[in-house]
């Protein structure tokens, strides 16, 4: 019975938190409710008249909503890029914010869920995947490891993150015996899930454009640029708006780590521009539609250059120190790798691989208002969902917000103390 | 809670013996299958039930057969590239045959029209073609569908299991269990999976009241579906649409394992070729050059 008081202490604070806020707070709420329900009408008619709503076809059979899904497996890495260097590293300034990595994998991973969702022809058949009622195809169907790899990954993070701030709130340290053995899985587990949603692309052999062993190596690189980009605009903001202190020196050592990935990612997207422009196959068909265009077929092509742009702007900024160091040039950076990683691993990903299609034709895909509109009540709700759980979770860690409602307990999660004492 | 005081059953334990008694009859009974895993009884029923339910939609005696795959027969078909000329007749009759939606417009075969001087290349082929006369000089026609590859991507991609290979050769679709996600369209080398975008749509009167339960039924908006090498015809041993009404005779089917079959004169006869066959998916579908 103790149990259940102390848990809906917990839910009971969590609620009145999340209820009362500042002008901004509500006005950002009421603009991601606009978005939310303007997303669910959308959907509403794609249920009613089907998937012919969007722009995709016979030929161009996955579009915008695939692109967001691929591109936000990659913003689940956040969580991994912090944890290295903090745990393994042991380096103390970007452990104390470990926490929103992972609060971010878990709003980034309900995107994903939510984008296969909208995706799919028949969501009311979404069982027929779960044994024991429904057949997963595994292990022969990459899509069967990835459904399983996100939602694994998905409950691993969601389990650490409440662990701890359940425990902050009552006052109690974190059990290290279960944080950090989980913390640890998850580190090849975000590689996983990566690898596994760029094997789901790179096993078609009938995509040349995807079945390019370099497709995993470079889903890798490019996550770990897009996943903390947003994660430093976010530290800068709770910064700004809350007590919440985090070290300059955290914030300039994930740009720079963020510049190594750039740097491979762009020399592997060269690696591959190299391999198919001077072997000159057929199949240089596909990666010359999304650079060149073919023939009038060019809507791509301003999309193309401008991630190219944007990446190498963001890889400049990162890597010189001073550049990184400096606030505003830091977040032109953030953006730029944003809008960058966006542009080549979501359309830029998706639609050449489908355009020519296999059987040579060209059907230019550009998405509808449904598809915006669905995709953006998507965003919405992960925006939603993460700033729901910062609200929470800022105060727990700030020890604002705890069991003794009120007085403020000074005490913030560490790993110094091991055991697990009642207060 | 001392279980030697408490009455004989706790709630607990009838709760879940209940639950476990519940799920354990959805799942052998009458509870929602994959038809390939379905006890022959029960497709029986659900099959009489299809009858209906066709029946009354379209007013007419419609029959849905649950033939399975005969024993002895290895289904494949050559297309004879010399022959087509390009009148996409096959492409009607097959829309006609297997209940395709008119409105979206949805066709399984698809003729490509090629140069001669380039020989098979997708990257210069054209699908609209649309001249006063077929023949056009200097071109040839590939119609392609499904190849019913004996190494299929499509059903290796399918994460409910959906589609399979036949042991008559034949790739077919659960209709009732696709998902939609439409991977298997991404997996095909072919283009010959099509997805229903919207509900389809065909006139009462055009109906085609043969049907196949894995083949040519009317199919729901949101899955996906392809040919079928008319399993509702060659399984009754009857041709397929497409072989019976092309004009010049180019379109040939029937048993691999039948030594006097026309498809294994062609097979040991004639130089056949594949398309793609670097991917390694050894289709069924032969192409050839008889002359």
């Amino acid at each position: 019975m103790n149990t259940i008081r102390q848990f809906s202490t917990f839910i009971r604070g969590s609620v009145a938190l999340v209820l009362h806020g500042g002008a901004a707070y509500r006005a950002w709420l009421g603009f991601l409710a606009v978005l939310i329900a303007s997303g669910v009408l959308a959907y509403a008619n794609q249920v009613r008249h089907g998937l012919i709503l969007t722009a995709m076809r016979d030929q161009v059979s996955w579009g915008f909503y695939i692109g967001n899904f691929t591109f936000l497996v990659g913003v689940a890495a956040a969580a991994v890029v912090l944890v290295i260097p903090a745990y393994v590293y042991n380096w103390k300034p970007i452990r104390e914010i470990v926490i929103y990595g992972e609060l971010l994998a878990i709003s980034a991973i309900t995107m994903c869920l939510l984008f296969v969702l909208v995706d799919i022809g028949r969501p009311d058949r979404f069982w027929h995947l779960l044994p024991p009622f429904g057949r997963l195809n595994f292990p022969r169907s990459i899509l069967a490891w990835d459904v399983l790899v996100l939602n694994l990954y998905f409950v691993t993070n969601l389990a650490v993150a409440t662990h701890i701030l359940y425990r902050a709130f009552h006052g109690r340290k974190y059990s290290k015996r279960l944080v950090v053995p989980l913390v640890l899985i998850s580190i090849p587990m975000a590689v996983g899930i990566h690898t596994v949603t760029a094997f789901l692309y790179n096993g078609l052999a009938a995509r040349p454009y995807w079945n390019s062993s370099i497709l995993a190596p470079q889903f890798l690189a490019s996550a770990f640029c897009s996943g903390p980009a947003i994660l430093l605009i976010v530290l800068q903001v709770l910064r700004r708006f809350t007590r919440f202190e985090i070290r300059n020196e955290a914030i300039w050592k994930i740009a720079e780590l963020m510049a190594y990935a750039m740097f491979l990612n762009l020399f592997l997207h060269g690696a591959e521009a190299f391999k198919e422009y001077y072997s000159d196959t057929e199949h240089l068909l596909y990666t010359r539609y999304w650079y060149s265009g073919i023939g009038a077929h060019t809507t791509l092509v301003p999309f193309a250059w401008a991630a190219v742009a944007l990446n190498v702007l963001a890889f400049v900024l990162f890597i010189s120190p001073a550049a990184r160091r400096n606030c505003i040039t830091l977040n032109i950076g953030c953006l730029a790798t944003y809008a960058g990683v966006y542009i080549e691993k979501g359309m830029g990903l998706i639609i050449p691989g489908l355009t020519p299609d296999a059987l040579g034709e060209i059907y230019e895909y550009t998405p509808t208002l449904t598809e915006l509109r669905v995709a953006a009540g998507v965003f919405a709700v992960g925006f939603l969902v993460f700033t729901l759980m910062l609200k929470v979770a800022v105060p727990i860690t700030l020890g604002e917000f705890t069991a003794s409602s009120g007085k403020s307990q000074a005490r913030a999660p560490g790993p110094e103390c091991v055991s697990a004492g009642t207060p | 809670m001392d279980g030697s005081k408490g009455p004989g059953l706790s709630r607990r334990r009838f709760a879940s013996c209940a639950t476990a008694a519940a799920a354990g009859w959805i799942m052998t009974a009458c509870g929602p299958r994959q038809l390939r895993e379905m006890p022959r009884a029960r497709i029986r029923k659900a099959l009489k039930q299809l009858d209906r339910e066709y029946s009354t939609r379209y007013g007419k005696n419609v029959t849905v057969s649950g033939a399975p795959a005969l024993p002895g027969v290895q289904f494949a078909y050559a297309l004879d590239l010399s022959r087509c000329i390009g009148c996409r007749r096959c492409v009607y009759a097959c829309v006609e045959e297997n209940n395709q939606s008119r409105d979206p417009q949805l066709q399984w075969i698809r003729v490509l029209s090629m140069e001669k001087e380039k020989g098979i290349d997708f990257a210069h082929a054209d699908a609209y073609y649309n001249p006063a006369q077929v023949p056009e000089p200097g071109r040839f026609y590939v119609p392609v569908a499904c190849q019913h590859c004996r190494n299929a991507p499509c059903t290796k991609v399918c994460p409910a299991g959906a589609t399979w290979t036949e042991p008559d050769g034949i790739v077919v679709i659960d209709y009732d269990w696709c998902i939609g996600c439409r991977y298997c369209m991404a997996a095909c080398p072919y283009g010959a999976r099509h997805f229903n975008w919207t509900e389809p749509s065909i006139p009462k009167n055009d109906v085609n009241p043969r049907m196949h339960v894995l083949g040519n039924r009317p199919r729901p908006a949101g899955v996906v579906e392809k040919c079928t090498f008319c399993i509702q015809r060659t399984r009754a041993g009857r041709y397929p649409a497409c072989v019976e009404v092309c004009p010049v005779g180019a379109r040939k089917f029937g048993n691999l394992l039948d030594k006097d079959s026309e498809i294994r004169y062609i097979i040991d006869n004639k130089r056949v070729l594949v398309l793609k066959e670097e991917l390694n998916t050894l289709p069924r579908f032969f192409y050839f050059y008889a002359t």
